[in-house]
């Protein structure tokens, strides 16, 4: 009954994972070769949800093409807006306020947590175990209840502006983040003893998609997938923008190149995003949110490029100006594109199921990936 | 004229079972996923959401059951049955209290090893009738799986066999009056429950052992082309066959219907038997049903060949050398 | 390396390299006949070694196209920027997947919105839009009377 349909000349079964499929998190569609239960070939066909942002923000002004970018990553839309405001704040030449920098950082980092939190439950879920899903999603929703009282949105917060951000803080912000920090601190224990201690989890994941060091470079892959290969790649450590470069930050390595290198990454990073949360939460100055910008903003002819670390990794903003008040080309370089393309280089020669592990160790968001 | 009115007696009832025991189930799986995953469940139909299974049966009956155009109909339409009529054929050696058993037959334990085997002839014509290449995968990830992990709840049965010297369950229920073999049995006993729990989550394809529905890889394996009623059957089954083979872990292991007794400690005994045997036995198949839905609900899940390696390398050898032991035990007297 | 020292190095291997005032980075402004060549030796030529090819992109001019390559090194953290002008009829240049493996995506999303052909891509196809896509969609003369808004 099956020789007609899907199959290669060598007998090898070819399957469609995805567009629907519920470990791919979206409407991504990999087309992959099976030799039995083994993985030969893994084949990605994007475009279900292009929506060609980059063709739009052509006619968007400078100050309405930042919401379209909460569309694209949206686990971090906070820290995209904070990647085009800096791009457009080349431009300004504008002095951002220190208040606004420190609410920046601080929102970045909660986004990281809660984009980590949500990852670490859905992986789980990839892997087979469905109760971590809802324990992550009890701690992603304070986060977001405390992001809808500041930016009025729980998903595409659009809260970042050229020039800071749009509103001030709300007074309960700091109060609720302390609740935050202390309810996750004794949260992050039971993960561990969840899911990180499991044997069977470990058995799936060590071992499972390595990606050597100078292939992850030579992939383009960044953020924790490129961290956990040994790639020394934190724009927040390299590049420091706003005020990384005043807090202590820890970048986290792993030389393991495998999905339990990955995880461990991710797992240590929400610790450095808590700690950097805790030494400015206290510490927010006042002043302004936001630096006096025109009403209408212009960038100088010329091209201008941003790179701020994403939850996923590395996202530049890459503006062409014409001088106008539209830019004349925007490219978008977005984290799980790049960590995409290696997938196939990690999943030959696995079997089926680690293929739905590697996925799920590369977070990847698909929006983002199509823009 | 009697033997065919008790036919249908049984026959009623049995259906009666399956049914509630469906309804049951379901509910308390869905309201054990729910206490671990800090939700409160079905809440709505019903006190404490007690009919939303029945209102999901009701749904589920009258909608289409479509065949899809490549499937072998035949096969595919014969599938669901065969799950439900292997897992209903079980139900037959099954003490439910004191006396009230269908067939008291001499090799209880064989038939009930031989017949729970039925299980995957459905999961492979209907993985192979689907035509479709997840359902196939499912089928054949089932296939290896139900047929490596049938010698080790079979071991692990042989040892309780070993213990009390006859194959037909009355005899063991009866062997356990003075305690149950769980406790009389030393540790190699408890390296038989521990077998044949992992053995038997295995065998119904329970999660962390669901890699032949593996939601996450393959949608939902070998069912993922049935709809309606027809996948509400294999659905029943499933969950009918996590009773029994719980049910059979209850008789093996703590006795059944037998009342919790020690030695000769006779005043005690006497205290337990006042607590009905039906709710001695389904109290103990339900707290094993607890475990393995707690498995289900907290363990990720194993990849294919971990899942064989797992078998083969480890539980296989054990049971062996298990059974072995076993029958030290047995021959040298040491249990008690 | 600096920009400096690195300009120093640039013109050594590519003489005809011309250097564009960039804000942030070290523009590169090269002929698209040269650029696998001069890619080649900017990856391995040590004391340079770009490693890292972070983005890929194509600029639509109303008179021609530029190819903007960004790339930077993960040994010496330095960055440049290189370009190289395409004809718009026809644009075509040499595919670097096999220099920077990130390169193969990138060049087959570059192809699919702006129809530039990278030769001897080992499998260009489009790979955000469909098969039967018409005309380049980045491009700033494309019409698509259905799906495109003016206002």
């Amino acid at each position: 009954m099956l020789e007609e349909i899907g199959k290669t000349e060598e007998g090898d079964l070819i399957i469609n994972i995805g567009p629907q499929h519920p470990s791919t998190h979206g409407v991504l569609h990999l087309v992959i070769t099976l030799n039995g239960e083994t993985v030969k070939k893994v084949e990605p066909h994007l475009g279900y949800i292009h929506r060609s942002i980059e063709k739009m923000s052509e006619s968007l002004s400078y100050r309405q093409f930042i919401y379209a970018t909460s569309r694209m990553d949206y686990l971090s839309s906070h820290i995209n807006n904070h990647g085009c405001a800096l791009c457009v704040e080349q431009g300004l030449e504008v002095e951002i306020p220190e208040r606004a920098q420190v609410i920046r950082v601080l929102m970045g980092e909660l986004t990281r947590i809660a984009s980590h939190v949500l990852w670490w439950g859905a992986l789980a879920m990839d892997v087979g175990a469905i109760t971590p899903f809802f324990h992550a999603f009890r701690e992603r929703e304070l986060l977001n209840d405390l992001m809808e009282e500041t930016c009025g949105a729980r998903l595409t917060m659009n809260y970042m502006v050229p020039g800071g951000v749009m509103f001030d803080l709300h007074p309960n912000f700091q109060r609720r983040v302390h609740e935050f920090i202390s309810m996750f601190k004794s949260k992050i224990g039971e993960y561990d003893e969840l899911v990180t201690n499991n044997a069977i989890f470990i058995n799936r994941m060590k071992g499972v998609g390595y990606i050597s060091r100078e292939d992850a470079i030579s992939y383009g892959c960044s953020g924790p997938v490129a961290r956990a290969s040994g790639v020394s790649c934190d724009i927040r450590k390299l590049y420091p923008y706003d005020i990384y470069g005043k807090v202590q930050l820890e970048e986290v390595l792993d030389d393991g190149g495998d999905c339990y290198a990955r995880y461990i990454v991710r797992m240590k990073e929400m610790q450095q995003s808590l700690s950097v949360i805790e030494q400015l939460i206290d510490n927010i100055p006042s002043g302004d949110h936001m630096a006096k910008t025109k009403a209408v903003l212009k960038l100088p002819k010329g091209e201008y490029y941003s790179r701020v670390e994403t939850a996923r990794g590395e996202f530049g903003v890459y503006i062409v100006s014409e001088g106008k008040m539209t830019p004349y080309r925007i490219k978008y370089r977005s984290p799980g594109f790049s960590n995409l393309s290696a997938i196939d280089h990690m999943a030959r020669g696995q079997k089926i199921g680690d293929l739905v592990a590697i996925m799920g160790s590369l977070d990847l968001v698909i929006p983002d990936i199509d823009r | 004229m009697a033997l065919f009115l008790e036919f249908v007696i049984a026959g009623l009832l049995c259906i009666g079972l399956f049914a509630i025991l469906g309804l049951v189930l379901v509910l308390m799986e869905r309201k054990v996923s729910a206490y671990m995953q800090i939700r409160l469940g079905p809440n709505r139909v019903g006190p404490k959401g007690a009919l939303q299974t029945l209102a999901d049966t009701l749904k589920l009956l009258s909608k289409e059951g479509l065949t899809p155009r490549g499937a072998d109909r035949f096969l595919f339409n014969l599938a669901p049955f065969v799950a439900m009529i292997g897992t209903m054929l079980l139900l037959a050696p099954i003490p439910f209290a004191k006396g009230f058993q269908l067939w008291d037959i001499n090799i209880g334990v064989l038939y009930i090893s031989a017949v729970s085997s039925l299980a995957v002839i459905s999961i492979l014509l209907a993985g192979w009738a689907s035509n479709n290449k997840y359902s196939l995968l499912g089928a054949m990830r089932s296939g290896a799986q139900i047929v490596s992990y049938e010698l080790s709840a079979g071991l692990s049965i042989i040892a309780i066999v070993v213990l009390t010297g006859s194959l037909s369950i009355s005899d063991i229920i009866a062997s356990q009056a003075d305690g149950w073999w769980i406790f009389k049995g030393h540790l190699p006993v408890w390296i038989a429950f521990v077998t044949f729990i992992i053995a038997v989550t295995a065998e119904t394809n329970r999660a962390p052992f669901d890699l032949a529905e593996a939601e996450s890889e393959l949608t939902a394996g070998f069912h993922t082309e049935y709809s309606g009623m027809k996948f509400a059957l294999f659905f029943l089954a499933e969950y009918i066959n996590i009773f029994i083979v719980c049910a059979i872990g209850a008789i093996l292991f703590f006795g059944g219907w037998m009342p919790f007794h020690i030695g000769n400690w006779e005043g005690f005994n006497r205290i337990m038997d006042y607590i009905p045997s039906s709710v001695w036995f389904f109290g103990k198949t339900f707290f094993l049903i607890f475990v393995i839905m707690w498995f289900r609900w907290t363990f990720p899940r194993l990849r294919i060949d971990q899942l064989l390696n797992l078998e083969w390398k480890y539980l296989l050898p054990i049971s062996m050398v298990n059974v072995l032991l076993i029958t030290l035990v047995a021959i040298l007297g040491w249990h008690f | 390396m600096t920009s400096e020292a690195l300009k120093t190095a640039i013109t050594a291997l590519l003489p005809e390299a011309a250097f564009e005032d960039g804000r942030e980075w070290l523009n590169v402004r090269i002929e698209a006949k040269d650029w696998k060549a001069f890619a080649e030796r900017l990856r391995y030529q040590p004391g340079l070694d770009f490693d890292y090819l972070f983005c890929l992109t194509c600029v639509d001019w109303p008179a021609h196209m530029d190819m903007v390559y960004h790339l930077t090194s993960t040994v010496h953290r330095h960055t440049v920027v290189v370009k190289a002008k395409l004809e718009r009829e026809d644009p075509a240049i040499d595919t670097v997947c096999d220099i920077w493996r990130t390169a193969e995506f990138h060049e087959r999303e570059v192809y699919d919105l702006f129809g530039v052909r990278f030769n001897d891509h080992p499998d260009l196809r489009r790979l955000l839009l469909t098969d039967d896509w018409k005309g380049w969609p980045l491009r700033k003369d494309y019409e698509d009377p259905v799906n495109m808004i003016k206002l």
